[in-house]
């Protein structure tokens, strides 16, 4: 199954580069909102979508981003790849800032550092063939004409869309949402890229797909060698393609660690409270109240110290004076100060 | 068991679409229990969301009932006048819609929304309807102070809970609340389930959950109707349906779920293809290109088999489900679909 230039991982990084492939440290996105006449009242605020955050992803490592609306996960996701400058902290790709990146080396950060989009039905041209879609990445790449046709083929395959060449001259209503994702993916990956940030892939999906878009996910990976981000909100997908799960809340991260451990054991409040609030598809369930407070957090008007102590079950008066920095907790990194 | 609150019978629904008939809803029969919660669950397309409204017979302009009952209270909806079909909305039948965000006007106050509901409809005075508009929002958990603020000072789930209570407002017999939580975060939406589950067991109304998510169901629901290309595959209590899923469609279901509590390792296994187009439907069952136990006889229309009292299943071979359950519990079975 494997076409020309998809080498599976094993060969392709032989340990000569460095294990780190993305370095994030105090990483900040800051908004100003409100527009010129709430300034003029002196009203406008600042959003900290994202709000010193740290954290290295190793070559190999498919990291989930985990949170709920407004919690800055989209907004992180975004950094790391640059279609959004950072207002503070460094990010490095590969050993390099990509922030200072412009011209030819941005074109080949993005050939290396690609986003799969949520809403397949948005993210391609209603106008484009199939052909067309996959084509110009490699167009912008400067790919020649006469190799495109076999790479769009290859790519095709990867994502196992049955007899790809069916597919080339169709437009994208001719095709069903679990075909289009599928599209997506493959227009990410024509470019063999190294990383690749996937923002809740199957929210659009229905359940009955769903699960096939997942699995290809988690075998080109594998088969690739991929270095992934997966940001969702839906803790039983994260640990389906994750092995290592990155909580955030209003722009801070709360918990670091193996997925397992933090499905079978939350040490932070917040992450308690998520996994608690997890539907599963048992009758028998816990129907416990949940460890949280009601209300939802607000990004424009965050509580001082922790930014989850207004909700937190375990607050004391030390959450409120002093911002909890990350602590190793065995396997893990948790802000909080209970540990 | 008494008799039941409402009770569809063979229900159809069709959209016109340029000269061609959309049968979106083609014969579905199924019981809701008085003071029950059931699940309509299915995928986008199956029918669900135009069955729930076919039974407040708000439904699109290009769309009509052509046939079965719907019995409630000793009516039948899809027949009374409009006149009467109006009178019972929101007093006997209230209907939340997908998004509450929809269903608040944006330019008044909640409470003058509350008003307009509990005095034109309800025929309460302006005192009354204060009072009742204290009652509502204490109800579903929110500061009476909050009656005078427009619905974009409301969070998302504030709003829904202002939409749960405008459906509480004369007493209904029965909520219909169409994806209520979907556009929700997980914490937020647990503990609206949580509210509208315990105002259910308190109030003793019955309501309809149309959604798309199995464990939204397993965790509230009594009873469940999964639908399947405008038909209903299986209806039955929840404990039946999960535990011992008779139509291949709702075994497919429960293995393509991922599932917290469930052992990591685990693969999920995708029902193959997609839902057919209801504007030209394979003949006989509707799943049959899906469904890995699909035999010839399956080209025709399969029969309703009672397989345990009160869970009837729209499967030629709804009798060998116990084998059929082993059966699909492998991942190899749904690989390659006969």
């Amino acid at each position: 199954m494997d076409g020309p230039g998809m080498n599976p991982a094993t060969e392709k990084n032989v340990n000569k580069k460095p294990d780190i492939l993305v370095s994030v440290f105090d990483a900040k996105l800051h908004y100003a909102v409100g527009g010129a006449f709430a300034a003029m009242r002196g009203k406008s605020t600042v959003v900290k979508a994202v709000d010193g955050v740290s954290f290295d992803i190793r070559r190999g490592e498919s990291v989930g981003l985990l949170g709920e609306s407004g919690c800055g996960k989209t907004s992180m996701g975004r950094l790391l790849l640059k279609l959004e400058e950072k207002t503070g902290g460094t990010i490095h790709f590969d050993g390099e800032e990509i922030g200072a990146v412009r011209g030819s080396g941005l074109k080949k950060f993005r050939s290396k550092a690609q986003l799969i989009f949520q809403n397949p039905f948005d993210a391609i041209n209603p106008r484009f063939t199939i052909r067309q879609t996959l084509a110009e990445p490699l167009e912008n790449a400067d790919i020649p004409r006469r190799e495109r046709e076999a790479r769009i083929i290859t790519a095709l395959e990867l994502v196992k869309l049955p007899e790809p060449a069916q597919f080339l001259d169709r437009y994208p209503h001719h095709l069903s949402g679990g075909q289009l994702q599928r599209v997506v993916m493959a227009r990410a990956l024509i470019l063999q890229p190294e990383f690749v940030v996937a923002d809740e892939p199957v929210s659009m999906l229905d359940v009955s797909v769903r699960a096939g878009v997942l699995n290809v996910f988690r075998d080109v990976r594998d088969r690739l060698g991929l270095t992934a981000i997966y940001i969702s909100h839906d803790l039983a997908l994260v640990r389906y393609v994750c092995e290592r799960t990155i909580v955030m809340y209003l722009g801070r991260i709360m918990e670091d660690g193996p997925t397992e451990d933090i499905v079978r054991e939350p040490l932070h409040p917040y992450t308690k409270a998520l996994v608690a609030a997890v539907p599963v598809p048992n009758p028998d369930q816990s129907h416990e109240p949940l460890p949280i407070g009601r209300g939802a957090p607000d990004p424009r008007n965050p509580p001082s110290g922790c930014v989850f102590r207004d909700r937190c079950p375990a607050a004391h008066a030390r959450c409120a004076a002093e911002v909890p920095q990350p602590k190793p907790v065995g396997t893990r990194t948790v802000a909080c100060h209970l540990y | 068991m008494s008799e039941p609150l409402l009770s569809v019978r063979d229900l159809r629904v069709s959209y016109q679409v340029g000269r061609n008939f959309v049968h979106a809803v083609d014969g579905a029969s199924f019981d809701i229990p008085r003071g029950s919660i059931t699940g309509l669950v299915g995928e986008s397309g199956c029918g669900k969301t135009t069955v729930a409204r076919a039974l407040t017979r708000v439904i699109a302009e290009n769309a009509a009932i052509t046939g079965g009952q719907i019995l409630f209270d000793g009516k039948d909806l899809a027949k009374i006048p409009e006149k009467d079909m109006n009178a019972l909305r929101w007093r006997d039948i209230a209907f939340i819609p997908q998004s509450a965000m929809n269903s608040l006007d944006p330019v008044y106050t909640v409470e003058y929304q509350l008003d307009e509901v509990l005095r034109r409809r309800g025929g309460l005075n302006r005192k009354q309807s204060r009072a009742r508009s204290e009652e509502l929002f204490e109800m579903v958990g929110i500061d009476a102070n909050r009656l005078t603020d427009y619905p974009h000072q409301f969070s998302g789930g504030m709003r829904q809970r202002v939409a749960i209570a405008l459906a509480l407002a004369l007493d209904p017999k029965l909520i219909i609340a169409d994806e209520p939580v979907t556009a929700l975060d997980v914490i937020v939406q647990r503990q609206i389930l949580d509210q509208l589950k315990e105002l259910q067991t308190r109030l003793g109304v019955s309501v309809i959950l149309v959604t798309h998510d199995i464990s939204v169901v397993a965790y509230i629901c009594d009873r469940t109707v999964v639908m399947y290309a405008g038909k209903v595959a299986e209806s039955g209590t929840m404990q039946a349906a999960l535990t011992a899923p008779s139509h291949p469609y709702t075994m497919g279901l429960r293995n393509a779920f991922p599932d917290l509590q469930g052992a990591a390792a685990g693969i999920l296994t995708p029902i193959e293809g997609a839902p057919p187009n209801l504007a030209s439907p394979p003949a006989g069952c509707r799943f049959k290109p899906r469904c890995p136990f699909a035999l010839d006889i399956c080209g025709t229309e399969p029969p309703i088999v009672e397989v345990a009292p009160g869970h009837p299943v729209l499967c030629h071979r709804a009798n060998e489900s116990a084998a059929l359950r082993i059966e699909a519990a492998r991942t190899e079975t749904w690989m390659a679909p006969a």
